[in-house]
């Protein structure tokens, strides 16, 4: 196991809110500037929302844990709860946000949080008409990159200051927090967004900032994200800037989104079932020229062998369990064109030898 | 100076090949605004050239004035890790995979700074007389190879990529974009870069030829944009070489690969000749000289696999595919890389001898 030191992540969040000014500039990312403000923005996370509501009108909060999905709003949740509890003029000085891009040894953190948490929190920062409880949020996002070690370091400073801060910790698994952390926090799910979510709020943008986009265009963005709503929102900035003026159509989605064409994959697939080795090399070639993700043509052949009515159940079962593999190959970093070339004559071997 | 960097096109009405994917980022770019940018495709597709060209329409010629810098830093465990930058006044662009496995601290100290901060350098004063600077709010960090980034840099972006979009943009390159995590993608556009098809590469190579007042017999141009697997760096080094080696050029004249390349070729000639512990030793030689000149090891392996198929019946093929791709993924999970490439070369001389005895014996 790595040094405790060395692995920490959190530590030098820069408190001073100047780089984060509304840019002015007409591009500023949208997914920052439809960033829900209230608790009441966040869509489809009914049951969180509502649970933090009633703990912002007691003002009694536990510690926190955010898990869910990338972009089902728990960074903004976390944020415009402080917002709310504190009020937009005085929050930035409440709240200290660490996360992965931050990283120092844990000494730096627990100096972080300690210099953060003893700066008592002066009536001169209070806000009126918010309900300014009288304690500061430290905000741990990402903290599944976190090393176990880390996280039981954080153990203790956590209980050091535990009168004068709340924890926030946020993260894609709530697996990966140790027991003893998470055991301490009150655990709320984000579930990905729902359809209608997304159709509402994607429209709401759209119209706002003057997409010319339709209804089919709306829906294969959803249908693309997948519940994502950061890859949402930037699937329809990244089109209509990318396709300045026109309209965003399905097609233009589909280019925008890295999914690969019908007639790319057809062409691999006719390889693989013409069963010569010198046609799936020359087809495997010109699939890496063309520079389509290779984890995005796995998920689509997975999908087409489960599909295929030609080739019998047990020989699906070994080209799915070699997609499999090669999923995993690449999270360990492989070399794309020698996992496609094994997987496509594996997948031909099973389509040809029946 | 080399052909392909001479001959580089230096704004986007100059690219050769993709004027579709040009007129877009032109349109996109218009009042020099972008999102944060991931291109992604295949070596010698043009992505960098591309890149450059971009920012010179977003800035004006100051983005083609570039220093290079040399920076180091200090992990916390007391490490001097080495960084080399080029930079502009409106961009900076580094390979943060070079510090390997120290790489998420060039992402939450470099990165991290330069993103907070307004502009590059703001020792240098005005800039020049380029009048868009004072237009744009905001200045790019070009970062090449993101996929060879661990997981964890990859992690430190995150939150770099949201807070600091007022006063920065992100352009991100690789190969790979399967190896780049989601979290990162899904906050880039996306721009795919194929490589250019073989008559794109030829009239490319035409023009370069051109330029240096050359007379290219379009046989040649087809060739080598054949060999050159479509990669048009590749392809004009070897024109080049081809014109050290005569001119005129001749239709037939041989296109000569690298030298590392042709090590492999025979390599496999003699690994298909001859299975024996006296040849594995060999070949173990051959393998230490070529990872002692650092060519990766998983070019080498996927090298010399297209390379021993050349010379196999089809019938064997599958079988080196699939050892090929399970010895690959041990490079990766194992230290000594070695040892997975001569692993490698074994397991197709029995492969290959078991063949041999049940065809022929
Ligand atoms: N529940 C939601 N309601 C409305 N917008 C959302 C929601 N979740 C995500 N978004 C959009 O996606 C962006 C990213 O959300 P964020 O809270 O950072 O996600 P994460 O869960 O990954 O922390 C936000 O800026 C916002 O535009
Ligand atoms: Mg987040």
């Amino acid at each position: 196991m790595v040094d405790v030191d060395d692995v920490v992540m959190g530590g030098a969040a820069d408190t001073k809110p100047a780089a984060q000014q509304a840019p002015p500039a007409r591009l500023q990312p949208w997914v920052e500037k439809y960033r829900p403000k209230t608790v009441d923005d966040v869509a489809h996370q009914d049951e969180v929302t509502n649970t933090l509501k009633g703990a912002i009108a007691t003002g009694v909060l536990p510690h926190l844990l955010f898990y869910g999905p990338p972009g089902t709003g728990k960074t903004s949740t976390a944020l415009a709860l402080a917002r709310t509890l504190f009020g937009p003029d005085t929050y930035r000085d409440r709240i200290l946000e660490l996360n992965a891009s931050d990283e120092r040894g844990i000494k730096v953190v627990r100096e972080k949080i300690k210099t953060f948490a003893q700066v008592a929190v002066g009536r001169a920062t209070h806000q009126a008409g918010y309900p300014c409880p009288p304690f500061k949020v430290i905000i741990l996002d990402e903290a599944d990159t976190m090393t176990p070690d880390a996280q039981s370091a954080l153990r203790r400073t956590m209980e050091t200051y535990s009168t004068v801060t709340r924890f926030c910790l946020i993260c894609n698994y709530v697996t990966r927090i140790i027991e003893p952390l998470a055991s301490r926090c009150a655990k709320f799910r984000f579930s990905a967004l729902g359809q209608g979510a997304m159709l509402d709020r994607l429209s709401y943008i759209s119209r706002e900032e003057d997409v010319k986009i339709a209804a089919d265009g709306l829906q294969a963005i959803v249908d693309l994200s997948g519940g994502d709503m950061r890859k949402a929102v930037t699937a329809m900035q990244s089109a209509s800037q990318f396709y300045a003026g026109a309209e965003v159509t399905p097609e233009v989605l589909v280019d925008i989104a890295g999914k690969i064409p019908a007639e790319v994959k057809e062409a691999l697939w006719s390889a693989i079932k013409s069963g010569s080795y010198n046609k799936i090399v020359a087809a495997v070639d010109d699939f890496m020229s063309s520079g389509y993700p290779l984890s995005t043509l796995l998920e689509d052949m997975q999908e087409a062998t489960v599909a295929d009515t030609t080739i019998p159940d047990h020989k699906k079962a070994d080209i799915c369990r070699r997609i499999a593999e090669a999923d995993r190959c690449l999270i360990d970093g492989c070399n794309e064109e020698l996992q496609l070339l094994d997987l496509a004559s594996v997948a031909a071997r099973s389509c040809c030898s029946q | 100076m080399l052909w392909v960097d001479k001959h580089r096109p230096k704004s986007l009405d100059s690219l050769d090949v993709h004027p579709e994917l040009t007129t877009r980022l032109a349109a996109m770019s218009e009042d020099g605004e972008i999102p944060h940018l991931l291109f992604y495709g295949p070596a010698g597709s043009g992505k960098k050239t591309r890149v450059l060209a971009l920012l010179k329409r977003i800035y004006g010629p100051g983005a083609e004035r570039v220093r290079l810098e040399h920076r180091s830093f200090k992990t916390p465990s007391n490490r001097v890790v080495e960084l080399t930058t080029v930079a502009s006044n409106y961009h900076i662009e580094m390979s943060p995979g070079d510090a390997g496995i120290y790489d998420r601290y060039v992402v939450q100290d470099i990165i991290k700074e330069i993103a907070q901060n307004r502009s590059i350098s703001a020792s240098m004063g005005g800039g020049g007389s380029d009048d868009k600077k004072s237009k744009i709010g905001h200045k790019v960090v070009v970062l090449v190879g993101v996929d060879r980034l661990t997981k964890q840099a990859q992690a430190g972006l995150r939150r770099t990529m949201e807070r600091y979009t007022s006063s920065c943009r992100l352009i991100l390159l690789c190969h790979s974009p399967s190896k780049v995590i989601e979290p990162v993608r899904s906050r880039c556009l996306g721009v795919r870069v194929p490589a250019p098809s073989e008559s794109e590469v030829c009239s490319v190579l035409t023009s370069v030829c051109r330029k240096e007042s050359l007379t290219l017999p379009p046989a040649l141009a087809a060739r080598v944009a054949k060999v050159s697997k479509r990669n048009l760096r590749r392809a004009v080094l070897m024109i080049e070489a081809c014109r050290v080696q005569q001119y005129p050029f001749s239709e037939d004249q041989e296109v000569q690969m690298t030298d590392w390349e042709n090590y492999i070729t025979q390599l496999a000639r003699e690994v298909v000749l001859e299975q024996s512990p006296r040849r594995l030793l060999e070949a173990r030689e051959k393998l230490y000289e070529l990872l002692t000149n650092c060519i990766p090891a998983d070019i080498i392996l996927k090298t010399l696999t297209r390379e021993l198929v050349k010379n196999l019946d089809c019938k064997l093929w599958g079988e080196v595919f699939k050892w090929a791709a399970f010895y690959e993924h041990r490079l990766h999970m194992g230290s000594k890389e070695i040892l997975h490439l001569e692993a490698f070369v074994a397991k197709f001389m029995s492969i290959y001898k078991a063949y041999i005895i049940a065809e022929f014996m």
